[in-house]
């Protein structure tokens, strides 16, 4: 027996760590990476309140979730490569222009 | 048995978490996102989750982070290095994200008598029932994702070629 | 207890079967080139493996001095974990129980063929680990060109497989094998499930997510010198290597439960039962093991046979023809059942 509540503490832990590590991190591809990481607690808040209410559409909605998140990282991380092309660095502190 | 597993795999995704922030090179910052991920759907087998735990070990930790760890690869990144930034996001981000994190707990725990608790093999969602709502009552907004990947594999290839 | 000695038993016997295929492969490819392959090591070479086992055993463990530690040593246990871990899912043969333990799979799931695909794409980042931690250019060559295939192919992997589900409606795999159970060789998925075409694509997926000649472009000897395992010595090179030929048992298996009908006879019930339970019990196991064989004698045939892809080919090929064709196939079985539920 876990209660919900535990389940949910557990996708705050997460997400709170999402938020402080895309505040501090300087790597564009690792701000990505926080990005999916916040993106992860929140499915696990979902899954959690669809077990908690018997209901399937908490589950429909991680999946979207995740289709979303495959196509934003598909759309991002070519974003990335664009970045790199013209700039040659991935450290956000220096991409701050915002013609090349 | 339940409780034993939780404790296991929330912690394998804390730590994972924690040393997503601390580790700086983003390789290894990758490696422990797939660890998070996968203890992930570990827990959404235990909530009766069993497609979305499938969908997020071959979504997520299969393709979205393979396709990560390839453009890490390629770009060749190397450690994250200090720079101006770096203070105020430690000055806003901790504090910040402790707030935060306080906040939520503080609303979950003392809500949490309202919620019920869950144990093994209580509640399983299948496949079948999950397809049922998905192709029935959701279709539409199903077809407007698939419009969705469509465009933003069409937008990666596009911004992802060299100009001549 | 039983459980724990079933799951020792499969290891074994699929370590073995790997030790065998790689001696199986030295002989084909041998026969195919026109000349013996190993002979002299016990009667016609078959202590040949176990000789390579030794020498593989008590060859120096090179560390090269630029590796990054801790994903050098890493990367070949994901890769043989992953290779090894997807055999829990097949059933080798039919639902018999003895005191209460299946005697002929380890588990059986629900989602049994989702939980084979997702452990196969855990198994790149053994490759991409190794390749990008070896800090040598060959090795990362051959990282990237691993990662890029095996996400491009297992789109296609993934959608060859949707016709079959269609079929059974389950993702259990017993539940796969039972629904191409009726009329031995005619019902068949690949036959009278009218999934030829979906066998083609998986077959072609699965060359290609294994790195198998003629996808195996991540360690093209040829350019790469051996790609992501360039700098692997002794035990750590030998895991790659029985992850590569565990992968192609893996493949084997499913594909001969997805597509051939598993363990079930090719002449369904047109010949009368013989033999007492343990026979019967016996038989479907040896159905299985010997369309298990001809795959592997398969991927043996075609890497003795075909040239190497040039990778905008294999790209090419991937994504323009195996995966509009996979859709095709899909839609075609979707219409068809429908049809015929109609």
């Amino acid at each position: 027996m876990v209660p919900i509540s535990y389940y949910l503490v557990l996708s705050a832990i997460l997400f709170s760590i999402g938020v402080a590590a895309f505040l501090i991190k300087r790597n564009i591809i690792s701000i990505f990476m926080s990005i999916e990481l916040m993106l992860n607690a929140v499915n696990l808040s979902f899954v959690a309140f669809a077990h908690q209410w018997h209901q399937v559409s908490g589950q429909i909605f991680v999946f979207f979730v995740m289709v979303v998140a495959a196509a934003e990282a598909a759309v991002g991380l070519a974003i990335i490569i664009a970045i790199f092309r013209s700039r040659s660095t991935l450290n956000v502190d220096q991409v701050d222009l915002m013609k090349l | 048995m339940h409780l034993v597993l939780f404790f296991i795999f929330g912690g394998l995704c804390v730590a994972g978490a924690l040393n997503l922030l601390f580790q700086r090179h983003p390789i290894n910052s990758a490696l422990s996102l797939i660890v998070v991920m996968s203890s992930l759907a570990v827990l959404y087998l235990l909530l009766g989750a069993e497609f979305l735990a499938a969908a997020q070990v071959i979504v997520y930790s299969g393709a979205i982070m393979v396709l990560f760890t390839f453009v890490i690869m390629l770009l060749n990144a190397g450690r994250e290095e200090r720079t101006h930034g770096s203070k105020a996001a430690y000055a806003i981000g901790i504090p910040g994200a402790a707030a935060l994190f306080a906040a939520l707990t503080y609303i979950f725990l003392s809500n949490g008598t309202h919620l019920s608790s869950a144990s093994l093999g209580e509640y399983l969602v299948t496949t079948d029932a999950l397809s049922r709502v998905l192709f029935r009552d959701l279709l539409l907004p199903f077809e407007v994702t698939s419009v969705l990947i469509l465009v933003a594999v069409l937008g990666a290839v596009a911004l992802a070629r060299k100009e001549n | 207890m039983l459980s724990v000695l079933k799951v020792i038993v499969v290891t074994v016997i699929l370590l073995t079967a790997v030790a065998y295929t790689v001696l199986l492969e030295r002989k084909v490819v041998g026969r195919i080139q026109n000349r013996w392959g190993p002979s002299r090591v016990g009667p016609f070479g078959l202590l040949q493996p176990l000789v390579d086992g030794i020498k593989l055993f008590l060859k120096e463990d090179l560390m090269p001095s630029g590796v990054y530690k801790p994903l050098y040593v890493l990367a070949p246990i994901i890769a043989l974990s992953c290779a090894l871990m997807s055999i829990s899912m097949v059933p080798f043969g039919e639902n018999i129980h003895y005191k209460g333990v299946d005697l002929f799979q380890i588990s059986d799931i629900n989602i049994g063929l989702l939980v084979v695909l997702g452990i196969s794409s855990i198994g790149v980042y053994g490759i991409a680990l190794s390749g990008w931690s070896s800090n040598n250019k060959y090795s990362l060559l051959g990282a990237l060109r691993a990662s890029a295939q095996i996400v491009s192919y297992e789109l296609a992997l993934g959608l060859s497989v949707i016709g079959v589900v269609l079929r059974s409606q389950s993702f259990r795999l017993r539940d796969i094998v039972d629904v191409q159970a009726k009329h031995g060789l005619l019902s068949w998925n690949v036959f009278g499930g009218f999934q030829l075409v979906a066998f083609f694509i998986y077959l072609m997926a699965a060359f290609a997510e294994t790195n198998r000649t003629p996808f195996d472009l991540p360690e093209a000897e040829s350019e790469l010198t051996a790609g992501y395992h360039t700098e692997y010595s002794s035990m750590k090179f030998a895991m790659f290597f029985m992850a590569e030929y565990g992968n192609m048992i893996t493949v084997g298996c499913v594909a001969t439960l997805l597509f051939l009908g598993g363990w079930t006879s090719p002449f369904g019930n047109f010949f009368p039962a013989i033999g007492g339970p343990v026979v019967q019990a016996l038989l479907p196991v040896f159905w299985f093991v010997i369309k298990v064989f001809f795959f592997l004698f398969l991927y043996i045939w075609v890497r003795g046979t075909l040239p190497r892809f040039r990778y905008d080919q294999l790209m090419g090929f991937g994504w323009k023809f195996l995966m509009p064709l996979a859709i095709a196939n899909i839609i075609a079985t979707s219409l068809w059942l429908a049809f015929r539920a109609a």
